[in-house]
């Protein structure tokens, strides 16, 4: 992992857990056995008739397939690429000979076995399709979560109050610079590779800290994080960006203190992030809020597809952002 | 040579005790002493004036109000003091904001820049005001009027209507009557989505707007007036205006 990797999108099985995945696999099937009941059906009314009878021999092995894969999903990840394929055309195929014994017998085993197999190899084909268009979007999003978080005003200020300290408190700056340089590590990171959410939350209190020399008693940030797994995988600077948006658009603009509130949270199996701001309806002004944003949601729909959500808006005079994401962890995910 | 009286406002503490910094670093070559802070635009409209100051140090980004529309009150001081802007946006902002017509330091400052930017103010003089407006790129918040030696302001929001007179323009709010020294013209043009025109010598807030009553017909035409929110006053229409008065008011 440490090497240049010349491969830089490496094929890689899809994510048996993902709902995306999941949906993907149930809509895909069902679709390929309506075309063929309308195309095995004798006359056309018949073949909703056909398909119905199709579908009660199909779907249960649907279901157990996918059921079993989402079993099998941790294992399968570990294995290369190919070998993965196989091990996942090889428990199709003995749900697909096990269920058809069960029910039929011997005769025709052979022709389930063949359709599984079409099956199986069409789906891992579109999937792997699928992952490859997403790819350079992939590295698409690292450049724009550089480019989007580098806010000029921001770092320019920065540098003008570490030189403010130097001379008055040289400890302080040389702490400020050390957060500026963490900062900016991970900015200028892989943004393709997860992070634990111990390491966003490190790196959301060093920003926090920067931010609280620049606006002294204007800023104070609440930190609701006891629940919060730290353990828990996310992609870099998913949060950083939103408490950015927080203190420029909700505490920059007012005379008086602003709060922001930061609350992580584990709900069963969902990570929860909360980020509340004062809200100023004449500052909307400016722009850039729900650019970042929108490429916060982008890279959300990248990494997790439709398990993770991103809401934003005004609630009780507080501006409020919330993401949702799958908690995952180390153990869950080949690193 | 004189100390130079210099006012510094930013809303960042550090950035004010650097600015104070460097002005220490460059007293040899500037001797200057700091007559005045302020943390934001609206402090700075308040005690700029009696500080006496010569030259503004002003940052643009300020709560409030912004540097620009600070510097675009000020000048109209009798002795209105020179303003460099500080600014931590990169460099395309500034052309976006048409600094350059402007005297302008980006953040971080450097001594040898401040100097030589104090040294080229004091030579300049107060800044126009004509190049401030065209940096502002967006209207003003407030509206504003020189009283002796300070500065009026009133919210464009409690602004009911503005209306011509010989040499000046009568501004109206709920509560009285300011004079401002700007043109109809200007001012229909800086805050169109605001207002509109109901006469030649006249500007309505549209928000304002609660009605329209007939006025008693001369000439067989019906004559319309305008009715205003809290205001008992009752402004004439002119027949030119009627028909976009008339749509906007459908319109709602």
């Amino acid at each position: 992992m440490t090497s240049i990797r010349q491969n830089v999108y490496p094929d890689a099985l899809p994510d048996f857990r993902n709902l995306g995945v999941i949906a993907r696999v149930l809509l895909g099937v069902n679709v390929l056995a309506l075309a063929a009941a309308v195309y095995a059906a004798p006359a056309w009314p018949q073949f909703m008739e056909q398909f119905v009878g199709a579908a009660a021999y199909l779907e249960p092995l649907l279901l157990g397939s996918v059921v079993l894969l989402y079993a099998f999903a941790p294992l399968l990840a570990r294995l290369p690429y190919w070998p993965g394929c196989a091990a996942v055309l090889g428990l199709v195929l003995l749900l697909a000979a096990g269920s058809h014994a069960w029910w039929l017998g011997a005769s025709g085993i052979l022709r389930t076995l063949a359709l599984a197999a079409l099956l199986v190899a069409l789906l891992l084909g579109y999937l792997r399709l699928l992952a490859k268009a997403y790819s350079p979007a992939l590295a698409e999003a690292r450049l724009q979560a550089l480019q989007a978080r580098i806010r000029p005003h921001f770092l320019f200020n920065s540098l003008n109050a570490v030189l403010a300290l130097i001379r008055r408190d040289p400890k302080r700056a040389e702490r400020t610079l050390e957060d500026l340089a963490d900062l900016f590590r991970t900015l200028m990171s892989d943004g393709r590779q997860f992070v634990r959410l111990a390491d966003e939350i490190a790196l959301l209190e060093r920003y926090a800290s920067i931010e609280q020399l620049r606006l002294g008693d204007r800023l104070r940030v609440v930190w609701e994080l006891d629940a919060a797994p730290p353990d828990a995988l996310l992609p870099p600077l998913l949060l950083q960006p939103v408490l950015e948006n927080a203190i420029y658009h909700g505490v920059e603009p007012g005379t008086d203190t602003g709060e922001v509130l930061v609350r992580i949270e584990q709900r069963g199996q969902r990570v929860v992030a909360r980020i509340e701001n004062p809200y100023y309806p004449d500052h909307q002004h400016r722009v850039g809020n729900r650019m970042a944003l929108a490429n916060i949601g982008e890279r959300l729909q990248l990494f997790f597809d439709a398990e993770a959500s991103l809401e934003a808006g005004v609630r009780n005079g507080r501006y409020v952002v919330q993401v949702e994401l799958p908690y995952r962890s180390r153990e869950a995910r080949r690193a | 040579m004189s100390e130079l009286a210099i006012f510094i406002a930013d809303d960042e503490a550090p950035a004010r005790g650097r600015l104070r910094e460097l002005l220490d670093d460059i007293a040899q070559e500037v001797p200057t002493r700091v007559v005045g802070e302020a943390r934001n635009g609206l402090e700075a409209i308040e005690r700029v004036p009696e500080s006496g100051a010569q030259v503004l140090l002003l940052d643009i980004q300020m709560p409030g109000m912004g540097g620009i529309e600070v510097a675009r009150h000020l000048a109209r001081l009798p002795q209105a003091p020179a303003v460099v802007f500080v600014t931590a946006h990169d460099r395309h902002a500034v052309e976006a904001f048409e600094l350059n017509a402007l005297d302008y330091l980006l953040k971080p400052v450097r001594g040898e820049r401040l100097a030589a930017a104090l040294r080229k103010a004091m030579a300049a003089g107060p800044t126009a005001a004509a190049p401030l407006a065209r940096a502002a790129g967006q209207a003003r918040e407030y509206l504003s009027a020189a009283e002796r030696n300070r500065i009026v302001l009133v919210p464009l929001r409690d602004v009911l209507y503005f209306k011509a007179e010989l040499k000046y323009v009568t501004l109206r709010t709920r509560e009285r009557e300011h004079l401002i020294e700007e043109s109809l013209v200007a001012l229909e043009r800086e805050f169109a989505d605001r207002f509109v025109r109901i006469h030649r010598n006249c500007l309505v807030a549209k928000g304002a707007i609660r009605g329209f009553e007939r006025a008693a017909d001369e000439d067989d035409e019906p004559r319309w007036l305008t009715v205003l929110d809290g205001l008992e006053e009752r402004l004439p229409i002119s027949r030119r205006q009627w028909p976009t008065l008339r749509d906007l008011v459908a319109e709602k």
